[in-house]
């Protein structure tokens, strides 16, 4: 285990080298935009007495490198500081937000893993038949169509024809468990359609990949049964790039679903970010990149070492000479 | 402020509308006499995750309509424009309409008990006047020399004679706040709710002031504002009972809305108008002559019919619509490119050829509006090239820039604050004056109106100034917006709805209330 944990000081090592360059990135990017968070927040109404003394109060007519520094050495001490729109402290803001997303992730990715892991076992037994080219046409489809379209779609048949579940995703007082569930069942379909579609290919061709080696010719020819030689014999060598994809997709579901967010007026982290860059509101912008950042170089690393985990080979690398 | 994230989907609400209806329960009632109670959740279009409660910073209609759920001004707009009191009983002017002694209502409390007192509305006033406030109510507030408590009254004193003070005094950040408050975010007024929850950009939660001082107002237990940017996610909520009232209609799909019998659709002819402004200090719009052309190579009919899907009335290049009280009616300008030649020909500017700066930032479609004036123009002659610029930034880069971009403009209280905010030497000050018009007979009629009490005399003096901005300005104002909202048929409304903004003017939660 000594070579995991090797692996595993080394990755965090260099994801905490790739935190420190994309907050430098995102900080100096948000610079080059037109406009600072005095005039995009004052906007049409804006007066330059009313600008200057509020980049004062910002903080803004320091330089850049001053403000960057003040902004990382909070961080350090665990203070994302304030939202320089509306002076509330990041954390705050961010803490309520987290949660939504997370949430909505985590019942997307129970809905999606389990459907498209047993959708490509059932793709890769029934190769080349009715069953299989319909699922893959159809996985096809949902990769192509743009989020907002399938929502609109399921919102017009689930909740406006049928009436049984809830056309928007806001939470409301007082809700229970199954409530909330409930509320977040279109966004949570929507997202997984598409996850789905991903994780049934991959699994697919990871399998029929396995399939063609000469140990599974070796099970057929012994009699066993197709559904054994998939699951006992294929699935646990193609596993590897299987945990690659879901993980890519759970980090995908965690910051890349603003639209649908919008669409279905959930209040996620999605749309905070999108409204503090348009208000060049740094810090917050900043913490959202942060949060996201790590949430990627996090789950990348889970499936490297799941990976190895999963491959026996790989968790006793052959020695190479000394 | 408006930075919406939208994607076009024009067409695709079609199937979710047309199999709506059966879902809401058959509710049809008649307006009668106002009823208390339920919980009324409106889907607000125009929000920030940087709203606050501070009255010096307002931005947002989220904003606005919360502030007042929560607080009020001295002075109230009604429908059709008449100022009314609120928090102030009666005012008196002298006679050089300088001095405004504002003398308070008896009786008010604060949410947290305190009692309404002149020093509470000297405080509130004062923030505004701070050095290096960010206000947007300074060009009000630079209007007052001093402000002072005098026994239960506020006395104003102005710089010079206003005599429409009083409607000055019902903006939408004077709202008054007990004598000191610092921290705004617990929202205490004396308005007709008090402040149970307020998550900028997600939601806010008010509950009924059992000791509001308005009879008859603030008839619901509570309301819920819900931030809602996407106008298919305001629809469908609306359609399946999540919320009651959505503001900022989206006129492509009005129609289909307007179907269902479940739904009333609230449109009311507003002050609001779109424009293409021409700065007339920059080539080529120095010449009258160009400017007339401008204005007369543009079919404001089609615009209306195909910007606003006829949801909208013809602009006459004068910012003044029926909803002012101090409307003039001119003769409408039509579209005629052999009159436009004409006067291009005048101003030797043959084959004029003009670049046009746009983004979707002054109003949703704006883009379109502009690519259908490069049609018409063209058939004029004037070659019209559409340049599309970022959403961000708009305000800063572009408008009061460039010599042609497009623009639009929410209703203001009167005549006053519009013509002189947008059309005088005072708005090219204050950074508003989008054409830097700077006419010195308007100038002179608009500073002379304001002391003129007797209400004919002052009209003819609009009147006229109304003229020459339609004959001269850099305006080409093309259409005024209808402002619509949508509600299930159970909200009513006394059938008097503001023009000034969405939501009744902003004041739906203390207008309206459930059948």
């Amino acid at each position: 285990m000594n070579v995991i944990g090797a692996i595993i000081a080394k990755r965090v090592g260099l994801g905490l080298f790739t935190l420190f360059v994309i907050s430098l990135l995102v900080f100096f990017a948000i610079q080059l935009l037109p406009g600072d968070p005095a005039s995009a927040i004052l906007g049409q109404g804006a007066t330059p007495e009313a600008l200057a003394s509020f980049r004062h109060e910002l903080g803004l007519d320091q330089t850049p490198l001053i403000r960057y520094l003040a902004w990382a050495s909070g961080l350090l001490h665990g203070d994302p500081g304030h939202s320089l729109a509306n002076g509330r402290l990041v954390a705050d803001l961010i803490g309520e937000r987290l949660g939504n997303t997370v949430y909505l992730a985590a019942v997307s990715t129970a809905i999606a893993m389990p459907i498209g892991v047993a959708l490509g076992v059932m793709a890769t037994l029934m190769r080349g038949r009715v069953w299989d080219s319909i699922t893959s046409t159809l996985s096809l489809v949902t990769i192509s169509f743009p989020e907002f379209f399938i929502a609109y779609i399921l919102v017009a048949v689930f909740s406006v024809s049928l009436g049984w579940l809830p056309a928007v995703a806001f939470a409301e007082a007082g809700q229970t468990g199954w409530q909330r569930f409930a509320n977040v069942a279109l966004p949570a379909i929507t997202l997984s359609l598409t996850v789905i579609a991903y994780v049934m290919r991959m699994t697919r061709a990871a399998l029929m990949n396995v399939m063609a080696a000469p140990y599974i010719e070796m099970a057929q020819l012994k009699g066993t049964r197709p559904f054994a030689i998939v699951v006992r014999h294929a699935l646990p060598n193609a596993l590897a790039p299987i945990i690659n994809v879901v993980l890519l997709n759970l980090a995908y579901l965690i910051v890349g679903v603003v639209v649908v967010e919008v669409v279905f007026v959930y209040p996620g982290l999605g749309q905070l970010l999108v409204d503090s860059v348009s208000k060049r509101d740094l810090p917050v912008v900043q913490a959202c990149c942060m949060i996201f950042a790590a949430v990627y170089v996090l789950l990348n690393l889970t499936a490297d070492i799941l990976a190895i985990l999963s491959n026996p080979r790989l968790r006793r690398p052959r020695r190479t000479a000394a | 402020m408006q930075d919406t994230f939208e994607i076009s989907r024009r067409g695709l609400l079609a199937g979710a509308l047309g199999a709506s209806g059966l879902l809401l329960p058959a509710g049809m009632a008649h307006a009668d006499e106002p009823k208390q109670g339920g919980h009324f959740r409106i889907g607000v279009a125009d929000f920030a995750s940087s709203d606050v409660l501070d009255p010096t910073i307002t931005n947002t209609q989220f904003q606005v309509n919360l502030e007042w759920q929560l607080r009020n001004n001295l002075a109230e707009v009604q429908a059709g424009g008449k100022v009314i009191p609120e928090l102030a009983e009666s005012w008196d002017a002298s006679k050089d309409a300088k001095t405004w002694t504002f003398k308070l209502r008896k009786g008010v409390t604060f949410h947290n008990g305190k009692s309404l007192t002149p020093e509470d509305v000297v405080y509130s006033y004062r923030l505004h006047m701070k050095e290096g406030t960010k206000t947007p109510a300074k060009p009000i507030v630079a209007q007052v020399a001093d402000i002072k408590a005098d026994g239960d009254a506020v006395v104003f004193t102005l710089k010079d004679g206003n005599v429409s003070f009083p409607a000055l005094t019902t903006y939408a950040a004077l709202y008054i706040v007990p004598d000191g408050t610092t921290d705004f975010a617990k929202g205490v007024g004396t308005g007709g709710y008090t402040l149970e929850n307020f998550q900028p950009g997600i939601s806010s939660l008010v509950k009924r002031n059992p000791n509001y001082f308005k009879a008859g107002r603030a008839h619901f237990d509570s309301v819920e504002m819900i931030a809602m940017k996407d106008a298919t996610a305001r629809a469908n909520a609306l359609l399946t009972g999540k919320i009651d009232t959505y503001n900022a209609v989206d006129p492509k799909t009005v129609k289909l809305l307007d179907r269902n019998k479940q739904i009333k659709i609230n449109s009311v002819t507003s002050k609001a108008h779109f424009c293409f402004a021409m700065l007339m200090n920059q080539a080529p719009f120095t010449d009258n002559d160009v400017r007339l052309a401008m204005k007369y190579a543009i079919d404001r009919e089609d615009m209306v019919k195909r910007i606003l899907n006829g949801y909208g009335s013809l602009g006459n290049d004068e910012p003044l619509s029926p909803a002012y009280p101090e409307y003039a009616a001119l003769p409408q300008r039509a579209y005629d490119p052999d009159k436009a030649k004409f006067h291009l020909k005048k101003a030797n500017q043959e084959g004029l050829k003009t670049q046009l700066y746009v983004s979707e930032t002054p109003f949703a479609g704006a883009t379109d509006a502009a690519v259908l004036y490069k049609e018409h123009a063209a058939k004029a002659g004037i070659e019209i090239e559409v340049v599309k610029t970022p959403e961000d930034g708009y305000w800063d880069n572009i408008w009061l820039k460039k010599p042609l971009c497009a623009t639009r403009w929410s209703g203001r209280v009167n005549a006053d604050v519009m013509l002189s905010l947008a059309y005088t030497e005072e708005g090219i000050k204050a950074g508003w004056n989008e054409t830097n018009m700077n006419d010195p007979r308007v100038n002179k009629l608009v500073a002379d109106a304001r002391s003129e009490f007797d209400e004919a005399k002052r009209n003819d003096m609009y009147a006229e100034a109304q003229k020459i901005i339609h004959e001269t300005g850099g305006a080409n104002i093309f259409a005024f917006a209808a402002l619509m909202d949508a509600t299930i048929s159970t909200v009513q409304n006394d059938g008097k709805l503001s023009g000034d903004w969405t939501l009744d003017g902003g004041r739906a939660s203390e207008r309206w209330w459930f059948a």
